[in-house]
């Protein structure tokens, strides 16, 4: 198999290399003109061919991994250090993404798979399609030049082969495991399309915006597969670290939400540019952006650049990254400069306070935060290089430097929709904003009710940052709930009046009529909903204590008491646990069984965490292994408040993207004709943002 | 009128300003309380890249340490300061979990909030200086070239529509 899989990328490697050849050839000569021996046409065919071809190859590599994984061929030296004849069969599968040259067999894979959905559509637009084609296929060669020759993953075990194998990761023997690193990538490989697409349509200054129009599937997708992924990443780290939380500011978690952060621009911003045919520039440096960080984010795990709890992929492939990002670089500055007349926007901003405005301002804020992110990953690389030592930058300096941003952002979620395009009335502001100010107050006044006092929240009863955080964060979400809730209910009163809906119907048709605002709007209070979790976390509490059996300790309602310990093992791990009974109001409630594990392949050691979740508060627990003096279990507790809310606010992102996804019904206008509502008023530029949203129920529009 | 709403904006940023710096300046102080506080300004020195306070993988070398001696520098009367002072000689500046704000590692507290309020400000610059450039282009059409044009116009459209008045 391995000679299979060797075989298989060497055949991809060619196949993308002629893709990329006969495709700049072809390409060449449809924009020149020039005479050629075969029809440019014809060659640019056979290009798109070898791209499909190159993806059965991948595919047939990927296979050859998988079923040597299975098949416990440990002459490959990817499969003895990364498996073990015991490992069940999810996490064998997983073992094609646990290493740097699985991984990146995987990411060439998901490249081939991307370009060959592309190049089956190719019908949508030939000419645009091709370009695009033949840029992901110099991107999939930088990918195949790696795994056929700097990280090759059928590399033969040196000396005699070993009975069995070291054995998975334990950190990765998680559920999540098995989805967390193929999501990511889906992410991360998926900017490759967009990207590609925009610098496709610079290079042929592609007329309109049609091809935001093709990418924005694209787009999406891929913006929804890395927000699982980073959410998918977090709920791992909160239950196999062990720490309590899920969020640590590691360069690598760090490395995922930059490219996050800078797609969530785009797919704001190109809204500007269809509409408007604004941002241009703005849009096209925001794609190329993200794609390079996806690829710094790839360089941050692998290189080594900086300490991470993600070290088991570093190698030395960092160069190749460098020097592929800076070829990348080097071409989108280029195209850029040859082709940036053709990017000069139609129209420009008329007033602060519209929705172009806040657009821009969140544009701002987003790409704020990815220049706070970036600038923290890097600092220490840079103080090594000016002090020429290193320091650390850590959850204190995010959480005080990018925390106030996140904050301000959230602001921004809710003014905008309540702005319309253009330009404002001042009467129109007032009436937009009285809700949202109202649910604000309200709630600082409620949550100040139940104790949520930042001036005498810190330890010694001073003024506690996190809560005055959280305090804001709660009054913020508050208000941008209802501004968005509003949103809909304004606009399915208006169809409820003349349909004759109830209001549920309504907002479903609404919803229907327009997939991809009112998707955005619940994506938006997903985003409400998770800020309320991230809030809760600074009310965190946790004891420890060792316990022997019998023995009870506290943690918020809860009493937690020891009746037993107890060991178990199977072919993969020996465990042992704790049963602890937990009792609230003095009844008990329910068992938890926290474990500890020794995986027998790496004799890695690993935390099993115990979680009760409510929507309230999760209690947490962790066995921490056993006092060596007195032979007596360690268990932490901890009281994470609305951290449930984190996930269902993911959730709720989720549905949205995919409403975002289905394309919109177009209303039966005879239905829907409604008196108040006239088009085109002599000076639109001041109509109300009540008149633009009843017109954007009835139309469509963004 | 006009300077008297620029002295009251003037005492509301003042106002602001001092709310955030008293955000950003206050924090536990009291002895009996400053270890969960210390113990999330260091950071675990095993590797595992987790902050001294949450650090609690399983077989960890060094967090147990670091532990102790965190709870003896603060039981001998040192200060903050005088605490991270000592580890960060111990055990080299990487131990503090975030840049110090004295020398170069200052930049790292200032950029931040530099580039936000430089691109803030270019922001509303740009978008002013679009606006302007629009009324302009609104003044521009009321030339009484333009005038003439427009009453001609309306003069022929009304012709056209035998007389009726829109």
């Amino acid at each position: 198999m391995a000679t299979f899989g060797v075989l298989a990328l060497l055949i991809a490697l060619a196949l993308a290399a002629y893709n990329l050849l006969a495709g700049t050839v072809a390409l060449r000569l449809l924009a020149t003109g020039q005479p050629a021996r075969i029809s440019p046409e014809r060659l640019a065919d056979t290009a798109r061919r070898a791209g499909i071809a190159g993806f059965i190859a991948v595919s047939g590599a990927a296979f050859a991994l998988v079923w040597s994984v299975f098949a416990n061929d440990f002459s490959i030296a990817y499969i003895m250090e990364h498996s073990n004849r015991a490992l069940p069969a999810p996490y064998k599968f997983a073992a094609l993404w646990s290493g740097q040259e699985g991984s990146l067999l995987l990411w060439a894979w998901l490249l081939g798979a991307y370009g060959f959905v592309l190049r089956l559509r190719h019908h949508t637009d030939v000419k645009l399609y091709a370009y695009a084609g033949t840029i992901l296929a110099a991107v999939q060669l930088f990918f195949l030049a790696i795994v056929n020759f700097a990280a090759p993953p059928f590399a033969l075990t040196q000396g005699a082969i070993p009975e069995d194998g070291f054995g998975l990761n334990a950190l990765l023997q998680y559920p999540e495991m098995v989805i967390h690193p193929p999501m990511l990538y889906l992410g991360y490989v998926g900017f490759s399309v967009p990207f590609a697409f925009a610098l496709a349509a610079l290079m042929m200054r592609y007329p309109g915006e049609k091809w935001i129009k093709i990418t924005r599937v694209w787009t999406l997708a891929t913006w929804l597969f890395l927000t699982c992924g980073i959410f998918l990443g977090m709920h791992w780290a909160y239950a196999v670290l062990g720490w309590g939380g899920y969020w640590g500011w590691d360069p690598v978690e760090n490395a995922s939400f930059m490219p996050w952060l800078t797609g969530t621009a785009f797919m704001h911003s190109v809204m500007m540019q269809e509409r408007k045919g604004m941002m241009k520039s703005w849009n096209v440096w925001l794609i190329f952006c993200t794609f390079l960080l996806t690829l710094l984010g790839t360089l941050l795990t692998r290189a080594g650049l900086v300490s991470s709890v993600h070290a088991f992929a570093q190698s030395s492939i960092g160069t190749w990254f460098v020097v592929f990002m800076g070829i990348v670089l080097a071409v989108c500055i280029f195209t850029y400069i040859l082709q940036r007349s053709h990017l000069k926007a139609e129209h420009h901003l008329e007033s602060l306070v519209s929705r172009e405005s806040s657009f821009l301002f969140n544009n701002l804020v987003l790409l704020t935060a990815c220049f706070v992110i970036l600038w923290g990953t890097l600092f220490p690389v840079l103080s090594e290089y000016v002090q020429g030592s290193k320091v650390t930058v850590g959850a204190p300096f995010y959480n005080r430097v990018a925390v106030p941003i996140g904050l301000f952002l959230l602001f921004l979620t809710g003014v905008g929709p309540l702005l319309p395009w253009r330009a404002t009335s001042l009467r129109a502001i007032r009436r937009n904003f009285i809700l949202p100010t109202i649910a604000l107050w309200a709630t600082v006044i409620v949550c100040l009710a139940v104790g949520v006092r930042p001036w005498s929240a810190a330890p010694d009863g001073g003024f506690d940052v996190g809560s005055f955080y959280a305090l804001i964060g709660f009054a913020l979400s508050a208000s941008v709930f209802t501004a968005i809730v509003s949103e809909f209910l304004r606009g399915a009163a208006v169809i409820a009046k003349q349909t004759r809906r109830n209001l549920l119907s309504s907002i479903y048709v609404l919803t229907r009529r327009n997939t991809r605002r009112y998707g955005g709007y619940i994506i938006h209070i997903g985003v409400v909903i998770v800020i309320v979790g991230l809030s809760g976390a600074a009310f965190n509490k946790n004891v420890e204590k060792e316990l022997a059996l019998h023995d009870k300790m506290s943690v918020g309602p809860y009493t937690l008491e020891c009746v037993g310990f107890t060991q178990d093992s199977n072919a993969n791990y020996n465990s042992e646990f704790a049963m602890l009974d937990v009792y609230s109001g003095g009844r008990k409630q329910f068992q938890m069984t926290p474990e500890k594990r020794v995986y027998l392949a790496s004799q890695q050691p690993q935390t099993m965490v115990a979680v009760h979740s409510v929507p309230g508060w999760d209690l947490y627990v962790v066995y921490e292994g056993t006092n060596p003096d007195t032979g007596q279990p360690i268990i932490k507790a901890f009281l994470n408040p609305l951290v449930g809310w984190l996930w269902a606010g993911v959730v709720l992102m989720v549905v949205g993207t995919l409403v975002a996804l289905v394309p919109s019904l177009r209303p039966s206008t005879a239905a829907l004709k409604v008196s108040g509502v006239r088009t085109a008023p002599a000076e639109p530029a001041l109509h109300s943002a009540d008149q633009e949203r009843s017109m954007g129920a009835l139309k469509g529009g963004d | 009128m006009q300077t008297r709403t620029r002295f009251s904006v003037l005492k509301w940023i003042q106002a602001a300003a001092l709310a955030v710096a008293v955000c950003f300046t206050m924090g536990a102080s009291d002895a009996g309380l400053r270890f969960n506080d210390l113990g999330h300004r260091l950071m675990c020195t095993c590797g595992c890249a987790q902050l001294l306070g949450e650090c609690n993988h399983v077989g960890c070398t060094e967090s147990g340490r670091e532990r102790a001696e965190l709870s003896a520098a603060i039981a001998s009367g040192l200060s903050d300061k005088d605490v991270l002072d000592t580890f960060a000689r111990k055990y080299g500046a990487t131990v503090l979990a975030a840049p110090s704000t004295q020398g170069f590692n200052l930049v790292a507290w200032i950029a931040p909030f530099a580039v936000f309020l430089a691109a803030l400000l270019g922001t509303i610059l740009l978008v002013r200086h679009w606006s302007v450039g629009r009324t302009q282009q609104v003044a521009e059409t009321h030339t009484p070239e333009m005038d003439a044009l427009r009453e001609r116009i309306r003069r022929e459209t009304d012709a056209a529509n035998g007389g009726f008045q829109r």
